[in-house]
């Protein structure tokens, strides 16, 4: 791996050096763990290491319920009672497993955000960021397929909704429909079950695969930090002054946090297991009784109520569905709209004009950005409410902003905003927070050495 | 002591949004106390073994609980029950087994194995897993603390809807006459258009459900002498009702306090060990 100047391994023993010369597993390790890591890195650095032991925390339980679980619609639902009575310790396995996800997406979104904030997405980090992207589409569409598995109302009426979605895609859509439910009349079967059960084991380790992909760019690249700024290259010696080893200086820091996060975690799992969840989801599938109330799990909602805000009364999808002589109807307007959202934050490394890269330095970014956030949590929260009164009204404001902030804000800002100048180094950066020795405790920074 | 909740009712399908008329039907659930609520709540044995009682004597006639099975009786942090006695309490039911009579099937005694029979009825639903499919989980929208303390109210609904069945409210008698019994903690079920207002609003809290009241107070004789009046009875069945759906419960809330605390003290060692390791790097020793 190329990247910042530092140590690499070295066999010593014989035996070393015979291993080394056939297979340079060792070095691959050592280089890895030993990474020089900018060390201004904030706490906003932890949840990579959160989302790779939540992947490993859902392989392992996920692997131990497929013991018991039995993927068959008249057998299911009683298999995860199973699970939750018979089994030793299976309570707690499957909450484990059904909490994951939460955790997993609180990680992941954190992560988003911490990257859209310091600008980590932006060039030469953009694999890094698409990958990225790729595994959080991967994620979403695991967690719906963990969803749909033991077969209660919500997993059931989730699963019409959302092959639904695909449904609205103009005259091919049906033929998806059909081709992902695998029955001719695209009823929702054991067809479904299987094949979704089918995904759900497989699509974790891809996302394994694409987890040391992620990590082999952003190991090349060098990791972002606060400041934006880059680790100086140009000796084994300047890169070491912005810089420390991943190993151990990172890895305890991540391990303290991801300790805090996990008693939390435990405390959920231990607590209100079921907090997060939908109480529908303990009654039997049954296709003749639709739920009241069919709300997507809480890590979907933003989409979702990007999903409803674009109504047949916005003038837009209006506009839209004249231009396009009815083919783009309200409906999949909708679709377009929430996978377009996901797409648009993709392209947010080329969409970024700005030449500063991290949001501390950028004074209207800022604004922008923690409207952003905000908005995000807003959409959440109207996607849970009924579409009717005012909600479809915040869903398409805060809906509209979304669009606005990648396609309008993000190239704008560059071009209008005058970015304050960064630290030279990390380690101006670094020294300003925790000044050296003999120079009294002004947190200012200070020139090296 | 009353909280409303509001449930929605009736909302069309997503892709449908902005045509869909939601009605908001108000239910009236009493906030119980039970022992099991917070963290460190755990089952009452005896109330778990009268809740029993009231279910075996009354609610078993039409309802089953198919997840549960009788040797679950015997379980610690559940109703506790003597093993003798639950072997014989299981002998009371009559359970089919396809295995006799060459393949034939053919009735034989429950053992402790064999789970609970299920309905009798159609349209009785299974109550194995009642007190956790139904209204009164406080999330996902609230924040939480307060299924963190007081539980996910499950039971609270379920004593509710047996308390909860009162004479008809004055508007209805104004139309047609309804099908079922009015019942302020049900929201499922039919409601007369003479109770709504102009809006569509509902003006009574509830509305009619097809079961009939089963509990009245003093229909159970508790050996332990507890009272048997209707608050009291309504609360025992929901207390076992919310053990069949989690009969776990103990042992997580036991599991979580372990790992709140093994993770606490790890947490801390940590901090400790990253203050010292970082300590040279950030000039503070």
């Amino acid at each position: 791996m190329g990247g910042i100047p530092h140590d690499h391994y070295e066999p010593k023993s014989g035996g070393e050096k015979w291993l080394h010369n056939r297979l340079p597993i060792v070095g691959l390790m050592y280089d890895t763990l030993m990474l020089p890591t900018p060390k201004n890195l904030n706490w906003m650095w932890i949840w990579g290491i959160v989302l790779v032991f939540t992947l490993v925390l859902q392989i392992v339980t996920g692997i131990v319920l497929v013991m018991h679980y039995v993927p068959h619609v008249d057998m299911a639902f009683a298999s995860v009672e199973h699970i939750m009575r018979d089994v030793n310790g299976g309570h707690m396995i499957r909450y484990f497993h059904q909490n994951g996800a939460s955790l997993f997406f609180v990680a992941v979104y954190a992560h988003i955000f911490r990257s859209l904030y310091y600008g980590s997405y932006k060039s030469p980090r953009e694999v890094t960021w698409i990958i990225g992207m790729l595994m959080y589409v991967l994620m979403m569409g695991t967690a719906f397929m963990g969803y749909v598995l033991p077969w209660g109302q919500m997993s059931f009426h989730g699963t019409a909704v959302i092959t639904g979605l695909f449904g609205a895609i103009p005259f091919i859509g049906e033929s998806i429909q059909i081709w992902l439910l695998g029955t001719p009349n695209g009823a929702i079967a054991q067809p479904a079950l299987n094949r979704f059960f089918s995904l759900h084991y497989l699509l974790p380790f891809i996302l394994l695969g694409l987890t040391i992909v992620h990590i082999w760019a952003f190991h090349t690249t060098g990791n972002n930090n606060p400041t934006g700024v880059e680790v100086r290259r140009t000796s084994k010696e300047d890169a070491a002054k912005d810089t420390l080893p991943f190993w151990p200086y990172f890895v305890i820091k991540d391990l303290f946090a991801l300790a805090i996060i996990l008693a939390v975690f435990m405390a959920v799992v231990g607590f209100m297991p079921n907090y997060l969840g939908h109480p529908d989801n303990y009654i039997p599938a049954n296709p003749l009784a639709t739920p009241s109330h069919i709300v997507p799990e809480w890590y979907f909602l933003p989409f979702y109520a990007v999903l409803r805000a674009f109504d047949q009364d916005v003038w837009l999808v209006i506009a839209v569905n004249w231009i396009t002589f009815g083919i783009i109807d309200a409906k999949f307007f909708g679709v377009i709209a929430m996978f377009g959202a996901i797409v648009v934050m993709a392209l947010a490394p080329w969409l970024d004009t700005s030449s500063v890269r991290s949001g501390r330095y950028r004074p209207m970014f800022k604004w922008w950005f923690w409207l952003f956030a905000v908005n995000f949590v807003l959409l959440m929260w109207v996607g849970a409410r009924p579409a009717e009164g005012i909600y479809p009204y915040i869903s398409l404001i805060g809906s509209t902003y979304w669009f606005a902030y990648f396609l309008v804000i993000l190239p704008l800002l560059g071009v209008i905003e005058k970015p304050n100048t960064p630290p030279a180094t990390i380690e101006d950066d670094f020294n300003a927070h925790y000044a050296p020795k003999g120079d009294g405790a002004t947190p200012v920074a200070s020139p090296a050495e | 002591m009353f909280r409303k909740l509001s449930l929605t009712a009736a909302m069309a399908l997503a892709l449908t949004a902005g045509q869909a008329t939601a009605a908001e039907v108000e239910i009236e659930v009493i906030d119980y106390d039970f022992s099991f609520e917070g963290p460190f709540g755990s089952y009452d044995q005896m109330q778990l073994q009268r809740g029993l009682q009231v279910y075996t004597e009354i609610c078993a006639a039409c309802h089953g609980l198919e997840f549960v099975a009788f040797r679950n009786l015997s379980d610690e942090g559940g109703p506790g029950m003597p093993e003798d006695q639950m072997r014989a309490y299981a002998e009371f039911y009559e359970i089919f087994d396809q295995s006799l009579f060459d393949g034939e099937g053919d009735f034989r005694p429950a053992t402790p194995a064999d789970k609970f029979p299920g309905s009798n009825l159609s349209t009785a639903p299974d109550l194995s897993l009642m007190a956790k499919s139904r209204a009164g989980f406080s999330g996902p929208y609230g924040t939480g603390i307060s299924q963190f303390v007081n539980g996910m109210g499950g039971a609270e609904y379920i004593a509710s809807l047996m308390t909860g069945y009162h004479e008809e409210p004055e508007c209805a008698l104004e139309g047609e006459p309804m099908d079922g019994f009015y019942n302020a903690a049900f929201a499922a079920g039919g409601f007369p258009d003479s109770c709504k207002d102009e809006n569509g609003k509902h003006k009574v809290p509830g509305s009619w459900i097809s079961m009939s009241q089963p509990l009245w107070g003093d229909d159970v004789e508790y050996a332990d002498g507890a009272p048997t009046d209707l608050e009291s009875v309504s609360k025992d069945v929901a207390a076992f009702l919310m053990w069949t759906a989690e009969p776990k419960l103990v042992a997580r809330k036991q599991a979580g306090l372990t790992g709140v605390l093994f993770l606490t003290v790890l947490s801390v060692l940590l901090y400790l060990t990253n203050k010292r390791l970082w300590a040279p790097h950030k000039h503070k020793d």
